[in-house]
């Protein structure tokens, strides 16, 4: 037998958690649902006239966006500190954040791309039209793989807590804000026919700054939590 | 024996939890070819002795040593060479017993078909390899744990309980696990209860009060 | 120098260098602000654009410069406690975090203050208060972080990587709600910024910021003192009198 190499075991991990989605799959379908509903709260709370919502059509996608996305990261570690399994990762041998960047991936593909896939749809319903979408999908692409990364931290900091997904909100949103400034705001521009270029390039740089720094602190706070 | 021989070593262990002072001073040694059982009353600190030597709960003083280097600044050198068994089994209920080894044991070393079906084997539940772990009973879940051992190609285990759940025949199988790879040179740390190679020459024994 | 840190760390040291520091903060912090504050409030003259109301500033700013000055030294502290494995500095972190959360909420009522007599509303979304609005959640989530764990060191550990992040973030956070302002008000000042003054006006800003800074030098002894209380209540050394 060979040792397994860190590419290796980041795979099986991409694998696993995919294997295990499939055969609970309406946990997937959960925060997509609950997407859709809170995109209708909106209209229903102020005003069916779309020239009206197309104003906050950007705004509201990406909002809901965000509230959809921390509710179905709640639970990413859960499980696995629970069973035993998350131990035994820090144990491996093996660089602990590149399995749990491997997982959060993993996690992203099953929950945040499908709800940057039907957001043109949802805002469409908002009166958004047609030439934003681009930037929408592009906006909330950067945005809720960003938001994966720092609600990963938030997960990591908070599994086993009680009522742990009010807490993990109340730390990640506040983070978050520069996100949705940046992103709803790119769709506004691209709206009223400015270049959104600047505030997508930023969401990029913090993108990236997320990726290279945050598996490190999740893999610090996951360590913390698998002491007791 | 080499300065880097496969040696474990706890040197001064100190751990509070909250205001209690569990473990105090606790020092020991085990070197290859020896069953260090550690034994003790409910809740005198053997699980957080555990923890502590596989490098999971830091201690607040004292040192473990692997090789003579410290394992909190060559941690993962040192968890290569270790396999650990806790009291969790750690095995995820949708999977079948084949891809969770696979899906963890696999993290350590590329494994074959072969290499999965021969430690299936080995425990006594191959014929359940295809069952998703949820169906397994407490006692097959155990082993399905320890065939997690065999594919690990690890110097030092650290169990935790390993007969837990087990019948008879599960505990002479924890026994032969154990001193097989005590007698290929490899070293086993295990808290355990009940009787598991008392009578042994390989057993040495750390009672903790 | 290592030793004399240790040393230093150690709480017996630590609790008695702190009782003797605290007055050395305690007076000159209550000198120091009422003088500030007779001088801004009272004795400078009233600005030629804001009148009196401008006088707010004197606490607005010295408030919102120690929330943001509280938070960096709390994460510092946080990172010293997380590296080195220092318990002090980890104490010192918990007890900075009311006062900072403290300081932001003052500012947020100064700026309030201010901003009714000016525009005619309590709130408004200008950069700095919207930022110290952020922050103010910040110090919350750190807070409830701390107090969702029973263990204590979990809860130094946890608290310790959620303030790093916080930090880390602050700067991002800052820059992006001053862009989100500037593009609906292209060539405006922040609206509560101080009108263009002369130097001598200044000076009770300073003066305030110093006193403010005391102030908080002296509740961190007193309340790292208090913390070290509960940390260690078991141990021998209180027991054998201080």
């Amino acid at each position: 037998m060979r040792r397994a190499n860190v590419s290796a075991a980041a795979a099986l991990v991409f694998k696993r958690d995919l294997t295990l989605a499939l055969r609970r799959w309406d946990e997937v379908t959960q925060p997509l649902i609950f997407y859709v509903v809170v995109t209708t709260l909106f209209p229903l709370a102020t005003t069916p006239d779309l020239a009206q919502l197309r104003t906050i059509s950007g705004g509201v996608v990406w909002v809901a966006a965000l509230l959809s996305s921390l509710l179905a990261l709640e639970s990413l570690f859960r499980s696995d500190v629970e069973d035993g399994t998350m131990e035994q990762w820090v144990l491996s041998g093996q660089p602990l954040a590149w399995l749990l960047l491997s997982k959060v991936a993993a996690h992203w593909i099953l929950t945040g791309l499908p709800l940057v896939l039907i957001s043109p749809v949802v805002g469409t319903a908002l009166g958004l039209p047609f030439d934003a979408w681009g930037t929408l999908v592009l906006s909330l692409l950067l945005g809720t793989a960003t938001l994966s990364v720092l609600g990963g931290i938030g997960a990591a900091l908070t599994v086993g807590v009680r009522r742990g997904s009010v807490l993990l909100s109340l730390l990640v949103l506040p983070l978050a804000m520069p996100l949705l400034i940046f992103g709803a705001r790119a769709v506004s521009m691209q709206m009223d026919g400015d270049s959104p270029a600047g505030p997508l390039q930023l969401l990029a740089a913090i993108f990236f700054l997320a990726l290279s720094l945050g598996p490190l602190a999740m893999s610090a706070a996951i360590r913390i939590s698998v002491e007791s | 024996m080499g300065p880097d021989a496969a040696v474990l070593e706890a040197r001064a262990i100190n751990v509070w939890r909250g205001e209690r002072h569990i473990l105090r001073d606790v020092s020991f040694e085990v070197h290859p070819g020896v069953f260090m059982k550690l034994t003790g009353p409910n809740g005198v600190g053997k699980t957080t002795l555990i923890r502590v030597v596989c490098g999971l709960l830091p201690a607040e003083s004292g040192e473990i040593l692997w090789r003579g280097k410290a394992v909190r600044s060559a941690s993962e050198q040192f968890h290569t060479e270790l396999a650990y068994l806790g009291h969790p089994n750690a095995l995820k209920a949708d999977l079948t017993a084949r891809e969770n080894l696979r899906f963890l044991a696999g993290l350590r070393q590329s494994l074959e078909d072969s290499d999965i079906d021969r430690a299936l084997d080995r425990v006594g539940i191959l014929s359940r390899g295809d069952l998703v772990a949820r169906s397994l009973s407490a006692g097959q879940k155990r082993r399905l744990a320890l065939a997690r051992l065999l594919l690990a190609d690890a110097r030092l285990w650290i169990l935790d309980e390993p007969a837990t759940n087990l019948d008879v025949a599960g505990v002479t199988l924890v026994e032969d696990l154990i001193a097989e790879q005590v007698a290929g040179g490899g070293l086993v740390l295990a808290a355990a209860h009940q009787r598991l190679l008392d009578e042994s020459p390989i057993t040495e024994r750390l009672e903790l009060s | 120098m290592w030793t004399w840190l240790h040393k230093f760390a150690s709480p017996p040291h630590a609790y008695r260098l702190l009782g003797r520091l605290a007055p050395w903060f305690g007076w000159p912090a209550l000198v120091i602000i009422l003088l500030a504050a007779w001088w801004g409030l009272v004795r400078a003259p009233a600005d030629y654009q804001q009148g009196d109301a401008f006088r707010i500033l004197y606490v607005h700013a010295p408030s919102a410069w120690m929330s943001m000055f509280i938070y960096v030294v709390m994460a510092v502290a946080a990172g010293i406690g997380l590296i080195w494995r220092i318990k002090l500095a980890h104490a010192a972190a918990a007890a900075s975090a009311a006062v900072g959360a403290s300081f932001t909420f003052l500012a947020l009522a100064t700026g309030s203050i201010w901003g009714k007599p000016m525009w005619g509303t309590w709130w408004v979304w200008d950069a700095r208060l919207t930022s110290e609005l952020i922050l103010l959640f910040l110090y919350f989530g750190y807070m409830a972080l701390r107090a969702s764990f029973d263990d204590p060191q979990r809860a130094d550990r946890a608290s310790a990587v959620l303030a790093i992040v916080g930090v880390i973030n602050v700067p991002i956070i800052h820059y992006s709600v001053e862009w989100w302002t500037t593009l609906h008000q292209p060539a405006s000042v922040t609206k509560l910024d101080k009108p263009s003054i002369a130097i001598e006006m200044l000076y009770p800003l300073f003066m305030m910021i110093v006193g403010f800074q005391l102030y908080y030098g002296w509740l961190l002894c007193r309340r790292l003192r208090a913390e070290i209380l509960r940390r260690e209540r078991n141990a021998t050394w209180l027991k054998e009198g201080i």
